[in-house]
């Protein structure tokens, strides 16, 4: 290794940046220059339209805004609704799941059995619990004197459905994240805490929560974007109803792209969403990141 | 999605890898028209050359499927220079593969598709027009229904060979309708008739006809009454949304009443109206031909199919269309292109084994077939032919065509009044229409 000095950590970043390059740089730079034409990959011409694509998406006449920007607001509702769940259910899920008591693994293996199924299982079985009519969800509601509930074709219903399906599938993600967090503190934090006389929510508050803020700033930021790309689950359970305040920008831009094969419009829409997510995520940092002291 | 097969909603499997957009399309070059079409017999001699693979692309992923592999099993013993491979995926995936793998080259030689998905994808060079298949196997206007066969061309060529039919059909369940002292030998056929059946069900407290909101099958339910009232959903050249106007309204308010005069519950969830007709909770649905072999399957199950009743004076209702394609290949290879229309010869010709798979065959002489004859309930479907109607044969009409899936969730959801919902609709659909004029150069 000595004979190439300065090159060694470029040589063992070289396959990685290689792979990096071909698949996500590139094809990010192809999009920019996508989104300046009227592309459709299987026409001979692909007019040039310049920055056309982005302001139709701020012109209330064109035929792309208003899905995009329906779209965007379900986005930012169903992240809105489900982040605060996936932020805060995991984290207690965690400080259970770290005290030592029988059948612990057992429980992590449960709480964590459903994130290994595929969108399209937990979407089918959803629907299936769902169903206004024959659904389990509302036989049971049904036996309390509840009367049907259209658990995906009313609001708000539709979202809170999308939220509970999305929170039961990736608590597991979040969760052990989290464990692996706390497993991070120091144990001998909290025996001089107990020594000092502090008490369970004492030592959460003083020593748990502080000692996990570089884990919470990350998983905060994962679970918003994971939110922002929600897709399988709207598309499966409600197909973007009732009217289209389920469908997210994601379901408008794969429709956009990829059913009416207009790709520059849609990677229009892909630069918008994602420059949305880079500013939240920005906003994200600012607010948790440690304080220097 | 512009053509969802409804297997793929009720499978729930859809296109889900589809979140890569930015990547989506390989190399980006233009999809050059490859072959000219062989200007030979179109495959009605048959095919002597050497030994060839064709590849054939469908979306037969339902009860379908084993129909379709038996009829290519037969070909490949029957012609030993040719081996047909046939390759099934979810329609949804079908729809924006198909485009990819014939700009890269990779196409098959022989796909499916459905009647609404031709002109779209005849301009946008995927694929290759068949007129001399069509005079090779004298196939001609007469030997279909008028709609099917017109439905299969765009810019006067012809790019389907059609294949078969799927209209909607009237599925009833003979056990609900005795309870409700109907004849379940003499199902409603006309407006009075099926509002005095539906309310003799509700005598009995039997909700008798659950409306969708969803495309399978309200859109498609909508469509059919609209034909009904005397409407269009589109002007004669397609460059103006007429669905909202009077049938169109007529129809969806028809459709709307069901759930608002307490006919129908409210928010039905998708194939839950079917479902319940199979659990004795429903009387009336209406639904694809495919649904035959679904209901066929259900044990205990009392129940019949008649033409969709005539609500609005006009007999009319939706149907779709399985048609064959040759998509360009980028290589032109005469020997394949020969082969690949003796193939599309032999299934045409031997689409009664098709039928049974749940299908109407297209062809006028399969159809009027003892063997098709001999299959009940795609017969009395059948009879619906002359009243079938297809979307335009107009370039990205299906992106249209979605507007009025919203209109109707809307509407049947009772979150807008038809007529508002229809038209908001169609405001939308014409601005998507003066796009697509545009971007296919129409």
């Amino acid at each position: 290794m000595r004979g190439y000095g300065r090159a060694t950590p470029y040589l063992f970043l070289a396959p990685y940046l290689a792979l990096f390059l071909l698949f996500v740089v590139g094809p990010a730079i192809f999009g920019l220059w996508m989104s300046l034409h009227d592309w459709d990959f299987q026409l001979p011409g692909k007019p040039f339209v310049g920055l056309q694509n982005y302001k139709d998406l701020f012109d209330t006449q064109s035929t792309t805004a208003e899905p995009f920007w329906h779209g965007m607001r379900a986005t930012g509702i169903f992240t809105l609704a489900s982040v605060p769940f996936l932020v805060t259910l995991p984290l207690g899920l965690a400080v259970v799941l770290n005290r030592r008591f029988p059948g612990r693994t057992f429980f992590r293996a449960v709480f964590f059995a459903p994130y290994v199924l595929g969108v399209a299982v937990v979407g089918l079985m959803f629907r299936y619990i769902l169903d206004t009519s024959f659904g389990v969800l509302n036989a049971f509601l049904g036996l309390f004197g509840i009367g049907e509930i259209g658990w995906t074709t009313e609001q708000p219903w539709a979202f809170a459905s999308l939220v509970g399906m999305t929170v039961w599938w990736t608590i597991g993600f979040n969760a052990i994240i989290y464990l692996a967090g706390l497993q991070d503190i120091p144990a001998d934090q909290y025996e001089a805490a107990e020594l000092d006389g502090a008490n369970r929510w004492q030592a959460f508050r003083h020593i748990t929560v502080p000692g996990l803020r570089p884990v919470v700033t990350f998983v905060v930021t994962i679970t918003i974007l994971a939110s922002a790309n929600m897709f399988g689950q709207a598309l499966l359970v409600t197909q973007g109803g009732p009217g289209d305040t389920t469908r997210t920008a994601l379901m408008v831009i794969a429709d956009t792209g990829l059913a009416q094969f207009r790709m520059g419009q849609a990677t229009a829409m892909s630069y918008v969403l994602a420059a949305c997510l880079a500013i939240v995520s920005l906003i994200n940092f600012a607010l948790l990141r440690e304080k220097k002291s | 999605m512009n053509t969802i097969n409804r297997r793929m909603m009720l499978g729930g499997i859809g296109a889900l890898g589809a979140a890569g957009v930015l990547t989506a399309c390989g190399s980006g070059s233009a999809g050059k028209p490859g072959a000219a079409p062989a200007a030979g017999d179109g495959g009605a001699k048959g095919y002597d050359g050497p030994a060839v693979e064709l590849d054939f692309w469908n979306g037969f992923t339902g009860g379908d499927g084993p129909f379709m592999r038996k009829i290519v099993d037969a070909f490949n013993s029957e012609h030993p220079n040719i081996k047909v491979k046939m390759t099934v995926m979810q329609w949804a995936d079908y729809y924006t593969k198909l485009p990819t793998a014939v700009s890269s080259g990779r196409g098959p030689a022989v796909a499916i598709m459905h009647v609404d998905s031709l002109a779209t994808n005849a301009a946008r060079n995927v694929i290759e027009p068949l007129d001399d298949v069509a005079k090779a196997l004298d196939l001609k206007q007469e030997d279909f229904a008028d709609v099917v066969w017109k439905a299969g061309e765009y810019n006067g060529k012809r790019y389907g060979i059609p294949l078969d039919m799927h209209p909607l059909g009237f599925f009833y369940n003979k056990t609900l309708m005795t309870q409700a002292g109907l004849d379940p030998a003499k199902p409603p056929a006309t407006a009075d008739e099926y509002m005095a059946a539906l309310d003799a069900l509700k005598g009995k407290g039997i909700q008798g006809h659950w409306a969708t909101p969803f495309q399978f099958t309200g859109v498609m339910s909508v469509q059919s009454l609209l034909w009904q009232f005397g409407g269009e959903l589109f002007n004669a050249d397609s460059s103006k949304t007429t669905w909202a106007d009077e049938p169109g309204v007529k129809a969806l308010t028809w459709f709307t009443d069901l759930v608002k005069k307490g006919y129908s519950p409210k928010n039905v969830a998708q194939d839950a109206d079917n479902i319940a007709v199979m659990n004795g909770k429903n009387a009336f649905v209406w639904n694809g031909i495919w649904n035959i072999n679904t209901f066929k399957e259900k044990k205990g199950l009392e129940w019949g199919v008649a033409a969709i009743p005539n609500i609005g004076g006009k007999p009319g209702a939706w149907s779709g269309s399985h048609q064959f394609c040759l998509p360009k290949l980028k290589t032109p290879d005469a020997n394949k292109s020969t082969a690949a229309r003796v193939f599309v010869n032999y299934v045409s010709q031997k689409s009664i084994e098709w039928a049974r798979g749940g299908q109407v065959p297209a062809r006028k002489q399969v159809r009027e077939s003892a063997e098709f004859k001999a299959l009940p309930e795609q017969s009395i479907l059948a009879t619906q032919v002359n009243d079938l109607h297809f979307p335009p044969p107009v370039p990205g009409i299906g992106d249209a065509l979605a507007e009025l899936n919203k209109a109707v969730n809307e509407a049947v959801l009772l979150k807008t009044e038809p007529a508002k919902a229809l038209s908001d609709a169609a405001g939308r659909s014409d601005k998507i229409l003066e796009a697509n004029r545009k971007k296919y150069g129409a």
